[in-house]
């Protein structure tokens, strides 16, 4: 197969960046995304020209770390990360246009790589149950109903690849945060700090400088894990009561 | 030299608590004295990163990726074991022990292998603690399911993805420790060199993959939790950036590398499609507690559709050879049976180079929905990759690299012959002898982190108060100097050819010459082309841009220097061992019907290589393995 790209080249953080016009030639079909692009970076390199920077490392859909904007969308069409797409999903001398995820927090390191440390520093003011290796009682003394660990898992399946703000009008980060706070929040061990977690996470959030949720959906259905918006309502939730909690003086 | 494992005396079953009692303690106001060094944030890096942290020790965690997240612990799909008996099928701490020295085919240490035993089941409560969602009954306990090479059903999972829950719960902890202050994070900081002073490894030399700066990082131990080197082979399942610098690099200063040429193949990973291909998907083991594994009895069947082969056709080999382990066979076993019927021309697929595995019983048997419930993801995940819809035609499967259950010598503490270089999960050679069983790496990498290192790095501890060292210490300047040094060299060769061909013709060399069979005559033609190809790399290496800054292929030319001198490591090593022995297959030692023929006279040690330069060949330390409780035996899972 044969496809001309439009990639976004840019050499720093501080630099502008336009998008350049490469051909990909002879992909296979059952290439996916990111070996399409390895193909290309050869072609490149052949020519003397510096390859295309872009980050991946499980090549599985799994780690979270392949992050391109394909066509205007993040992680491209259908459904999953970049690199579980596959070639065969376009049409043969179609045009391609290659960019970063494009959020006010994530900035552009260089190519298409961007800097997503935010949803790392919004996990450490929140994104976790206190406890101490060692400390732990037996793992089936508490019972926990199958459906409940189901969402639970369902919500714990987010790999934190920053799609939903990329993809968000608003370069809203609920998407990611409300995963978290559901998971932790509906299991038991989770309960004791669910007030603290939620309005400690959403002001991290709000600091990164991520927008709010007007509803767009668009995070849900760019998002490889499936995680569903309905998320976010039940975290809008919980976040009100605990600030009404702290603003009445209730210690969390 | 001679290797002192350092083992407990007393009885098996009575070490590790009686370590335990009399382990040296530091106390908390001097732990936060003491700075440690962990690179690897993944199953064993997070986790023990954040129980010292707890501790008290003050720690400064590396890794590669952009954020700790992301290690490669987070593709692991199929379980982690523990010896709970939660299903009251029988299960105990010593059927676990039992089952990973058999599993390991009686090439790993007791003690250690009946540690590791002993602490699964602190894992699974410390996980639930932590929020780790596994699969529940509707009675709200645990689900269990059964993987290869054992009889009962121990392994607690979370749907396809126990690897990312688990490493979640990790990275949650971590998380929680440096919002304390008590870690020290560095993302996108890649380990280049091991620094060592006066004998003792007190530093490391770090790469900034986003600015290029080579800085070091002083400390009072180093914990290398960086992960195995199954990407010497180029195609595997391990991660892209998956390496064995770190380990290396720590080889090259002195710490001894043990058994290099001990890889895991992985029975039913999806088949190579082509030359472009930059890695392999694995489809978890546990598909085959549903799924049977079989071929055309006959050659001209091969190019059928599967639905028109019939039964009576059909060479359902595991079940045939193996009756009563059957689909679950180990991984070595499974893997060499697969090739031997491909070999054989029964093979399905493009290049006849696949087997079926096959879910149509099963579908039958439980409905569609089960099926879907338990391996869903990665029914879609087979479907995305091959086009193919495994729910109405059986999977295609083949081996396929996935583990390395060599890496540097470790004694019980887990340190390495260097005092203070403390090696754990996969990078070690600990616990899986020459074979792992599945759903066990997972329980070793949190064992490791989360129990076994947070008792034992004490002993070293207590023997370094007032002996810090700054990075002031001429052995920095010495390490900082010959990575730059190297990278500069590496951007300047201007060759022709890119870092990748490098890399692919690497893995071919070691697929052929030192995969899932090995001989003589084959390990010998790689020990000769290997440092050829290394010398071209570096005559002939073609690497544009600057060493400032992102630059990948920078990143990726020098972990390939390193397999370019690892992979020779590795072919001397499987030319040393004499024997067969789990993933270790010389086809000169085999018994008649074709099964791994051990050597226990000549070979139960521990081959562990010393560094002599690189001129010359390294020499070989043993440490003989000593069984008090298990009585050898052949491993027969017939
Ligand atoms: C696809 C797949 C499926 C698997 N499924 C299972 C399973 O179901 N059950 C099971 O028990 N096991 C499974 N395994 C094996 C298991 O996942 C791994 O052995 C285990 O997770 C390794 O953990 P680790 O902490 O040792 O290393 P990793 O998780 O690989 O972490 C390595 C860390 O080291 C860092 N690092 C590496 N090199 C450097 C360097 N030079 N500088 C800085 N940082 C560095 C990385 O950034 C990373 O943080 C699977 C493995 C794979 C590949
Ligand atoms: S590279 Fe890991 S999810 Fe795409």
């Amino acid at each position: 197969m044969k496809f001309y790209l439009e990639v976004w080249r840019q050499k720093g953080p501080e630099s502008g960046g336009k998008l350049e016009h490469y051909e990909a030639n002879n992909i296979p079909a059952e290439a996916s995304f990111l070996e399409m692009l390895d193909i290309v970076n050869e072609d490149l390199t052949a020519k003397g020209i510096e390859p295309i920077q872009f980050d991946s490392d499980c090549r599985e859909g799994i780690c979270g770390n392949c992050s391109l904007t394909i066509n205007g969308v993040p992680h491209g069409p259908g459904r999953g990360t970049t690199c579980q797409l596959y070639m065969r999903k376009f049409r043969d001398g179609q045009i391609i246009t290659i960019e970063p995820f494009r959020a006010d927090s994530f900035p552009v390191e260089r190519d298409l790589v961007v800097n997503r440390e935010a949803y790392d520093r919004i996990m450490q003011a929140g994104g976790f149950i206190s406890e101490r290796a060692g400390s732990a009682p037996d793992a089936n003394s508490v019972p926990i109903p199958k459906v409940v660990a189901d969402v639970a898992m369902d919500a714990a399946a987010c790999i934190g690849c920053g799609a939903c703000a990329a993809a968000c009008p608003n370069g809203s980060a609920m998407l990611f945060v409300s995963a978290k706070v559901t998971h932790l929040g509906l299991l038991p061990q989770g309960k004791p700090e669910n007030d603290r977690r939620v309005l400690s996470m959403v002001r991290q959030m709000d600091k990164e400088g991520f927008g709010n949720c007007s509803n767009y959906y668009a995070c849900e259905a760019v998002c490889p894990a499936g995680i569903p918006a309905s998320f976010i309502a039940g975290m809008n939730r919980a976040y009100s009561f605990a600030s009404i909690k702290e603003s009445v003086g209730i210690p969390l | 030299m001679t290797l002192d494992a350092n083992i407990p005396a007393g009885p098996l079953d009575k070490k590790w608590t009686s370590f335990k009692n009399t382990a040296k303690l530091v106390n908390p106001a001097n732990k936060r004295k003491f700075d440690i060094i962990i690179v690897g944030s993944g199953l064993a890096g997070a986790a023990s990163a954040a129980t010292l942290a707890e501790q008290g020790y003050k720690v400064k965690c590396f890794c590669y990726q952009d954020s700790p997240r992301r290690a490669h612990s987070i593709a692991a799909q199929g379980g982690i074991n523990a010896a709970k008996n939660y299903q009251n099928d029988g299960d105990s701490v010593y059927r676990l022990f039992y089952d990973t020295i058999k599993g390991g085919d009686f090439r790993a240490r007791e003690a250690n292998v009946h540690r590791l035993a002993e602490i699964s089941n602190q894992i699974i409560d410390q996980c639930v603690a932590q929020g780790v969602p596994f699969a529940r009954e509707y009675g709200g306990l645990l689900d269990n399911r059964s993987f290869g090479g054992a009889q009962v059903s121990r392994t607690f999972y979370a749907r396809g993805q126990t690897g990312q829950q688990l490493l979640l719960g990790t990275y949650s902890a971590l998380s929680h420790q440096i919002a304390l202050g008590n870690v020290e994070m560095f993302s996108k900081a890649e380990m280049m060199d091991l620094v060592v002073v006066d004998g003792h490894a007190k530093g490391i030399v770090v790469r900034d993959m986003t600015t290029g700066e080579i800085t070091s990082h002083a400390g009072d131990a180093v914990l290398l939790c960086t992960g195995g080197y199954g990407n010497v082979f180029y195609l595997s399942t391990n991660a892209r950036g998956c390496n064995v610098t770190a380990t290396y690099r720590a080889y090259k200063r002195g710490a001894l590398f043990a058994n290099p040429c001990y890889t895991q193949i992985h029975p039913t990973c999806i088949p190579v499609s082509g030359e472009y291909q930059s890695k392999l998907t694995l489809m978890s083991e546990s598909l085959r507690n549903d799924g049977r594994v079989w071929v055309p009895k006959r050659k001209e069947d091969c190019a059928k559709e599967p639905k028109d082969i019939p039964e009576d056709a059909r060479d359902y080999y595991l079940e045939r050879k193996y009756p009563s382990y059957g689909n679950l066979a180990p991984r070595d076993i499974s893997s060499r049976s697969a090739k031997e019927v491909c070999d054989d021309g029964r093979g399905v697929g493009p290049g006849g180079l696949g087997v079926y595995l096959d879910f149509a019983d099963a579908i039958k048997r439980l409905g569609k929905h089960v099926i879907e419930e338990r391996y869903g993801n990665l029914f879609e995940m087979y479907h995305n990759i091959t086009g193919e819809d495994a729910y109405e035609r059986p999977m295609r499967i083949y081996p396929a690299v996935h583990y390395t259950m060599g890496g540097l010598w470790v004694d019980y503490n887990l340190m390495s012959n260097i005092p203070g270089l403390h090696v754990l999960g996969e990078a070690n050679f600990s616990d899986h002898g020459a074979n792992r069983l599945g759903a066990s790496a997972l329980m070793q990498g949190l064992a490791d982190g989360y129990f076994v290192l947070p008792n034992t790095l004490g002993t070293y501890m207590a023997s370094q108060f007032g002996k810090k060292v700054d990075a002031s210490a001429p052995a920095f300047k010495e390490a900082v100097d010959s990575v730059k040094a190297r990278v500069q060299k590496l951007i300047s060769i201007k060759g022709t050819r890119s870092v990748d061909s490098f890399h692919r013709e690497l893995g071919k060399i070691m697929w052929d010459k030192c995969g899932m069979a090995r001989d003589k005559k084959g390990l010998e033609e790689a020990l000769r082309k290997i440092p050829k190809l290394r010398e071209e790399f570096w005559t002939n290496l073609k690497l544009l841009g600057s060493a400032d800054g992102i630059n990948m292929e920078l990143e990726r030319a020098g972990r390939v220097a390193d397999f370019l001198e690892f992979g020779e490591l590795m072919c001397l090593d499987a030319l040393n061992r004499n024997e067969s022995c789990g993933g270790h297959f010389r086809t000169e030692y085999q018994t008649p019907e074709g099964e791994a023929l051990r050597d226990d006279e000549n070979f139960d040690y521990v081959a562990a290589w010393k560094y002599e330069g690189d001129n010359t060949a390294p020499t070989l330390v043993k440490e003989p393995l000593v069984y008090e409780e298990v009585k050898l035996a052949t491993r027969s899972y017939k």
